[in-house]
């Protein structure tokens, strides 16, 4: 064998040096990456290993203005499997098709089924959610949730509106302050396998959910409940297809009551409030959506005799017509060629002009409308804020149907003058109405009064414009008094109600086409007439029988102010109680 | 060297033996926690599936060391031992290019059933080792010359031609062993330094040069996305450079004390083979830089202790065994940090000792237990 040489020796050396210089070489390599990019690379891992769950933020509440709640959330569970952890499947099949009553088959495909989660039932009551994660079975999940929930169900169903399955709002207030009430929701960062599968026992990042605000708005439950009352009462009594009834107070657009029968459940928002006809599923959307709508604000009708307020007061602030002026009414009015009667065939005869208002006489306000000529009468319209939407804080607002003035004649400003051959929506008569009789002042119409943070430490009021002098104090004075004199002794008389004076305009409408005989009737009423506090419109929509809204619709405010005004606060005055009986 | 004396005291090497062991349930411990996702994943919930094969056949390795370190190692500069080691060589690698077991397109595996695999090419690494050592040594001066080296190629070369046909990197290992003991043999330095050089220029411009071989369609083109994928990984997150990004996820996020053993989550299905050619990514995720760097120390002082036997090897055929079993590691060990670290181009080498692999940790105690032979006849002066 050969001897170890020396340059052997050199040589190992040599080779062992190299060695050592590449690994010190890899060694600083290390020290870059894992000191100097450890930043960057633990960042993309991070990234990459990151998985987001979000915890929902309870939604805020709604509360009326008394502070009653009208929304509320309800905690509800997700059942869900977890595939990899269940250790009895055959247990966990058994006790969830118990416990949630689902077949037995379908809970067992669901359990032997290899996914990360599986849902077996969502919208759990809390007490049976509690009860399943009490049996501590590896493998089920229980997870909590929150559901919308409405304690009043079909309370101002069509105001308030409900939310859709993943808690933002479809209609009403519920998506027109869906900003307000939906919070943040909190996130929990956990992390996960290249499979997805969360890591046990990982680290986790959890972010607070931030509840919603709760929502204050100026409805009041016990006005809203007394006038749905009415409204169901009228409803059912007349068999119409339905009633709306706004209360509002006409000094600031608070809407204290908006009612739409017949309302709907708002906990179960797809039942229908209806027998569902033979049909397709097309026509039951229709039919949820036609539930859903609240005509109070998104339909128009023609408004009738309610409108002549407008016409009155459109001629009084022009001047060109006064109390004790002197009419004639021969049961008609030929307008150029046309032949326009009036609701009493044989004639009012000679009235003054506030004879003619209480009698509601369709000559006079035609003659009131032709002395302010079309150009004036248009001025007015707009200037009582007739010609867009009122702005109220509800979605889907229906905009005025009016003529072109252009394309206005005589005709049509005689038919306009009496509130028809032109729509507007109730909500903007009885804003309009208040605007003239609060003393000029043009408010919008609105529910939403303050958001308040959960914490209670933002609060944030809302507001609305008002435009002041639509007319003058001194219009606004005549009106009250001459809409006074309609339910004292006029047409409005069965709106009436001892020890009040209540000022109001009774309308009976013909709905289109005319040849149909179907009829919208209705009553819009204040209280107390020398200072309104508190006014009212009810639409009675195609009621069978006798449809004169003087007859049906003014009887239904006269109640509805017997029970709400002394709830307000407005006492009976008791010499006029007096003066009427004698 | 040593004196004749009555009794004669012989060297021992326990300190490599006892970094032997260290490295071993080291890498046992390390392929636990690399391994036991994917393998309760894959075997039924045996989370430690990985590491008991790899232990029960570390155990069998350590014995079957021990017993050799006890055999002297001139058995083997024998000519039918290294004749024989070659023609089974050559004759395995024939039968596993033919009908090895395919994995990952690959043929690298002859197996008996499915849970039994072998691959030859660990074999061949010692066989060229053994083999390259008896004919140096039987050549004596004539290493110097032209002949002595072609005789030394032809024994070498072709063997790591025929593994480099389906294994790139371990072609590249087997022709490294012979370059580096053709390096200690020779008295000749210049052609050696040359080779070094031009292989480093090689690396540095590895981006131009393998554009220009594309070009002139030397080069197949998904060799030059590895090339494209190793200067900026993060270009190529979806084609080829996923393995390479991960591993650096995974070095990147351990930091300087690392996540804690077990903590590792580039482990949880994100690296590929993570208890394989990947497992220092996840050493260096879960021990941090100080990890790292105290598995490289230790792999440095087994080359230490290699040279230190090497140097004093009672013949030349003894040292330039042990040069070819530390050839064999520290290539390896380099290679595979560099691999992982993104250093050089991609190529799957494994970490020895640490990494998984039945074949690769017996054939590693079986040169262990050769060195341990030659450490054991050096003779110690009393």
């Amino acid at each position: 064998m050969n001897r170890n040489q020396t340059y052997h020796r050199g040589k190992i050396l040599t080779l062992c040096l190299a060695c050592f210089i590449l690994m010190a070489v890899l060694t600083g390599r290390l020290f870059f990456l894992m000191l100097y990019r450890s930043e960057h690379y633990s960042q993309m891992a991070e990234d990459l290993h990151q998985r987001e769950r979000t915890i929902k933020a309870a939604r805020g509440r709604i509360l009326d203005r008394n502070g009653t709640v009208i929304a509320t959330n309800r905690t509800v569970c997700t059942i869900s499997v977890i595939h990899n952890q269940i250790k009895e499947p055959e247990t966990v099949a058994k006790v969830l098709s118990q416990e949630l009553g689902i077949p037995l088959e379908e809970v067992q495909k669901k359990v032997e089924k290899y996914s990360s989660r599986e849902i077996i039932k969502t919208n759990v009551d809390k007490e049976l959610g509690d009860r399943i994660r009490n049996r501590r079975l590896p493998g089920v999940k229980v997870d909590e949730d929150y559901k919308r929930y409405y304690p009043y169900d079909s309370l101002a169903s069509r105001v308030l509106g409900f939310t859709g399955g993943d808690n933002q709002g479809i209609i009403g207030l519920e998506v027109k302050y869906e900003e307000y009430l939906k919070g943040t929701n909190g996130m929990i960062l956990t992390l996960a396998d290249a499979a997805g599968v969360e890591i046990d026992n990982a680290f986790e990042d959890r972010i607070e959910p931030v509840a919603g605000d709760d929502l204050t708005i100026s409805l009041d439950v016990n006005i809203q409940m007394y006038a749905q009352q009415a409204a169901t009462k009228v409803m059912e009594e007349k068999q119409a297809k339905r009633v709306s009834v706004i209360v509002m107070d006409p000094r600031n657009g608070e809407i204290l009551a908006m009612v739409n029968v017949p309302e709907f459940n708002l906990n179960e928002p797809f039942e229908l409030n209806v027998e569902v006809p033979e049909g397709s599923e097309s026509s039951r959307q229709d039919l949820l959506n036609q539930m859903w709508r609240n005509p109070a604000i998104n339909d128009t009708y023609e408004p009738g005799s309610t409108f002549k307020i407008i016409t009155a007061a459109a001629g009084l602030e022009a001047g060109v017509v006064g109390l004790d002026d002197r009419f004639s009414c021969p049961g008609f009015r030929i307008v150029d060629d046309r032949k326009i009667r009036c609701h009493k065939v044989g004639g009012h005869g000679a009235e003054t002009f506030l004879q003619g208002a209480m009698n509601s006489c369709n000559p006079v306000f035609i003659d009131v409308g032709q002395r302010l000529g079309v150009e004036q009468y248009y001025r007015y319209f707009l200037q009582f804020g007739l010609g867009g939407k009122t702005g109220v804080d509800l979605p889907g607002e229906a905009a005025t149907i009016m003529h072109k003035k252009e394309k206005m004649g005589p005709v049509e400003l005689a038919t306009v003058s009496f509130g028809q051959s032109f729509q507007i929506t109730p909500l903007q008569l009885i804003t309009t109405a208040s605007s003239i009789i609060n003393g000029g002042n043009r408010v919008t119409p609105h529910f939403g009064m303050q958001a308040v943070s959960a914490d209670k430490e933002r609060v944030h009021q809302f507001s609305y414009p008002v435009r002041e002098g639509v007319v003058s104090k001194e219009t606004s004075e005549t009106m009250r008094y001459i809409l006074e004199q309609v339910v004292a002794e006029g047409s409005g008389k069965k709106g009436s109600l001892p020890g009040y004076r209540i000022g109001g305009k009774t309308a009976t409408s013909e709905k289109l086409p005319r040849s149909l005989k179907k009829y919208i009737s209705s009553f819009l009423g204040f209280a107390p007439a020398d200072d309104p506090q508190v006014i009212a419109l009810i639409t009675i929509d195609e009621p069978a029988g006798i449809y004169y809204g003087g007859t049906i619709a003014a009887p239904v405010v006269g109640d509805l102010f017997q029970n709400i005004l002394p709830y307000l606060g407005i006492e009976p005055e008791d010499n006029i109680s007096s003066e009427k009986d004698a | 060297m040593a004196k004749k004396k009555n009794k004669v005291q012989r060297f021992y090497d326990y300190s490599l033996l006892f970094t032997i062991v260290f490295l071993t349930i080291f890498g046992l411990i390390m392929i636990y926690s690399a391994s036991s996702y994917k393998a309760q994943m894959e075997y039924d919930g045996n989370a430690a599936y990985f590491m008991t094969k790899q232990g029960i056949i570390a155990l069998a390795g350590f014995v079957a060391m021990l017993v050799i370190s006890k055999i002297d190692y001139h058995l083997y500069a024998k000519r039918w031992v290294w004749i024989f080691a070659v023609i089974l060589s050559w004759g395995l690698m024939i039968a596993v290019s033919l009908f090895g077991r395919k994995i990952n397109g690959k043929r690298r595996w002859l197996g008996v059933g499915t849970t039994l695999g072998f691959q030859p090419t660990e074999l061949v690494k010692i066989t060229v080792i053994i083999a390259l050592a008896a004919m140096i040594v039987k050549l004596g001066r004539d290493i110097d010359r032209m002949a002595g080296v072609v005789r030394v190629g032809l024994i070498c070369l072709p063997l790591a031609a025929i593994v480099a046909a389906n294994n790139l990197s371990s072609g590249i290992i087997i022709a490294g062993i012979g370059f580096v003991m053709l390096f200690v043999a020779s008295r000749k330095k210049w052609p050696f330094a040359l080779c070094v050089v031009a292989g480093g220029l090689v690396i540095a411009f590895a981006g131009p040069i393998g554009h220009a071989l594309e070009a002139i369609k030397l080069l197949k083109p998904y060799q030059l996305t590895r090339i494209n994928v190793w200067l900026d990984p993060e270009a190529y997150p979806d084609t080829g450079g996923y393995q390479v990004l991960q591993g650096l996820y995974a070095i990147g996020s351990g930091g300087l004390f690392g996540k804690g053993l077990g903590e590792s989550i580039q482990k949880l299905g994100f690296v590929p083979e993570a208890q394989n050619d990947m497992i220092f990514s996840i050493i260096c995720e879960e021990l941090g830089l100080f990890g790292a760097v105290g598995v490289i120390l230790i792999f440095m002082f087994m080359i230490y202790r290699f040279m230190l036997i090497a140097s004093n090897a009672p013949d030349l055929f003894g040292a330039l065994l042990v040069v070819g079993v530390m050839a064999h590691i520290a290539i390896q060990v380099i290679l595979n940090i560099a691999v992982v670290t993104n250093t050089i181009p991609n190529t799957g080498i494994t970490l020895p000792f640490i990494s998984y692999g039945g074949t690769s940790i017996l054939f590693l105690m079986v040169e262990m237990g050769i060195v341990l032979s030659v450490s054991n006849q050096i003779k110690l002066e009393k």
